[in-house]
């Protein structure tokens, strides 16, 4: 439309068709800028969702190339009753996300309100909490994989050179579920750090000095006047935990796979496999509507809780 | 040793013996793990099956894994680039707009309640529960194993976040700025190209860098809709722990090597991490 060679010349005067495209895009940037986010938004979620009610009706087979579609509502039913992995499943994603995520806030607040007093190591501890957050999950799953071997991992190493027994980590039905715990609470428990320790920095110094003068110690500043200033960091954290916690592949898969047996099987490695394992399409899909509708319920859940707790 | 009075309040919280032992704890449990895999890529198989300490370093894991006639390692490299930088791109422009859209015009609530709802349900949904339809669809659009699947997907992950934090920053720019261009002369999209973008820049960047650490980072999708021309960086790693014989020492290299983005904005970026993470929940 523009002409490279005059653009210098003309710059003042603007062109009409030029002048036309302008009018019309500021004119209408009120309808049309909300347009691209939508227009994604609806081709890869409410399609998609909508494409989960029709998949998880159906039985779908890959035939050269071409999708076959056959409509058989019960046999997906039939499938969730013949699920042996499912009880399991869910009942370890329970185990995972409350215990890991009430270490991680635990942790998280103590460590916030440690650094705290620290003037000169604060800045190191916030800089390298960062890291475990923004490192591919994948690469956490292979430095703790080689950690946990049960041959040459450190932890054995350091076992065995104390005249200990070695662990199988990961291979142990007892242990695994623990070990993959841990990953999860040296993974995350950096974010609930941060989090709290700007909570922490932005209380008003002369409320803690008069609680100073006031003769409180330092157990009684901390628990009434320290702890209930956090209290709506701490929901904050504590909710994106649980959610996030919940969301947790990358690391497992790579750890054990949800092996041995079903010791640390989840409900996302299960989607996983019903769908591109065992290619079970239409199940997968009646599955991911239930995840959906349990995530839909707990956060009108939490906000409700969260406004309780606010007010 | 005393520690001398700090400007900031937080000395009445003054941390004792158990307090730095704490905190030195800390420090040493997250750089550890790394420390150890950092080492584990310069050791020769052997040296790491031995256990040897010390040992002699080597650099073959890296030029196995980076120049190796049977690793796709590097093609992968590139692949995740494209995408990560593609799908960024996608998510600011469509973002932006998205955002200042619902600040600044008056949307009925059901529009802008709505679609702030919508991004948010799916932001906390796992990425699982989409990867069936996707991939269905993605077969029949004839777009499985390629880049441009990826990106869109990408793309979506990356949108909530974007808008929810992007609404902040449009937040806090004085409307009286906007009101002055307009009378001016300058039409809605010039004000918002203009004038506001330029504004909004730290959060601009912010939102970017943050789209391209997770498209990535990112691992489910790329795993189940590509294949071996098209695989990223993650999806390579899992394959070499994946292999019958696991190849710990190239493993421990392409970690490291993906862990490099994440080490640069380790130290550009402090603030901005913990506020992209909970959708501006934080600041």
């Amino acid at each position: 439309m523009r002409n490279a060679a005059d653009v210098p010349v003309t710059r003042r005067v603007p062109r009409p068709a030029q002048d036309v495209v302008a009018r019309l895009v500021n004119r209408s940037f009120r309808y049309w800028s909300l347009l691209p986010a939508v227009l994604i938004f609806a081709a890869l979620t409410l399609y998609p969702l909508l494409n989960l009610m029709r998949m998880s009706v159906s039985t779908i087979d890959f035939a050269q190339g071409a999708t076959l579609w056959t409509f058989t509502p019960l046999r997906n039913l039939e499938a969730l009753r013949a699920d042996d992995v499912l009880r399991p499943a869910v009942v370890n994603t329970v185990v995972f996300v409350v215990v890991s995520v009430a270490i991680e806030m635990v942790l998280g607040v103590a460590l916030a309100i440690g650094v705290a007093g620290l003037a000169r190591a604060k800045r190191w501890v916030r800089t390298v909490a960062i890291l475990p957050i923004l490192v591919p999950p994948v690469a956490i799953g292979s430095m703790w994989k080689l950690m946990y071997n049960y041959d040459f991992g450190i932890f054995n190493q350091a076992l065995v050179a104390v005249g200990a027994m070695p662990v199988n980590w990961l291979g142990s039905t007892n242990i695994a579920l623990a070990s993959v715990i841990a990953v999860d609470v040296w993974h995350w428990v950096p974010f609930v750090f941060l989090i709290l320790f700007a909570a922490v920095e932005g209380i008003p110094p002369d409320l803690l000095e008069a609680a100073h003068v006031d003769g409180a110690s330092r157990g009684q500043t901390l628990r009434l006047v320290v702890l209930p200033l956090l209290r709506p960091a701490i929901v904050v954290a504590f909710l994106f935990r649980t959610i996030l916690a919940f969301k947790v592949f990358d690391e497992v898969f790579l750890l054990t796979a949800g092996g041995p047996g079903t010791s640390t099987e989840l409900v996302n490695l299960h989607l996983y496999k019903v769908f591109f394992e065992q290619n079970r399409l239409g199940y997968g899909a009646m599955l991911s509507l239930a995840v959906i509708a349990a995530i839909v319920a707990f956060l009108l859940v939490s906000r409700r809780a969260a406004l309780a707790v606010r007010t | 040793m005393p520690i001398a009075a700090t400007a900031s309040g937080t000395r009445a919280l003054r941390a004792g013996i158990p307090g730095r032992v704490l905190v030195a704890l800390a420090l040493f449990a997250i750089v550890g793990p790394f420390l150890w895999i950092l080492t584990a890529s310069f050791k020769h198989q052997i040296a790491i099956y031995a256990g040897q300490f010390p040992f002699t370093p080597t650099l073959s894991n890296y030029a196995d894994v980076l120049l190796g006639r049977r690793s796709d390692f590097a093609g992968n490299i590139v692949n995740s680039l494209v995408v990560a930088a593609s799908s960024t791109a996608l998510a600011l422009a469509a973002g932006a707009l998205a955002a200042y859209s619902l600040h600044r015009f008056r949307w009925p609530a059901w529009v802008s309640a709505g679609f702030l709802g919508w991004t948010l349900v799916f932001h906390m949904v796992p990425v699982l529960t989409l990867l069936g339809p996707w991939y269905v669809a993605f077969r029949e659009l004839g777009l499985y194993d390629t880049r441009a699947a990826l990106i869109l997907t990408h793309v979506t992950i990356n949108l909530p976040m974007t808008v929810w934090l992007l609404r902040t920053f449009f937040r806090e720019i004085p409307p009286e700025i906007v009101e002055a261009a307009h009378v001016d002369g300058c039409g809605p999209f010039d004000a918002f190209y203009r004038i506001v973008l330029p504004l909004a820049l730290p959060g601009l960047i912010a939102a970017g860098i943050l789209a391209f650490v997770f498209s990535w980072n990112e691992f489910p999708i790329a795993l189940t809709l590509t294949s071996r021309e098209t695989a990223t960086v993650p999806v390579a790693i899992a394959r070499f722990a994946q292999q019958y014989e696991i190849q710990h020492a190239q493993m421990a290299a392409a970690s490291v090597i993906s862990t490099i983005p994440a080490v640069i904005l380790m130290f550009l970026g402090q603030r901005f991490i913990v506020s992209g993470l909970t959708l501006g929940a934080v600041k």
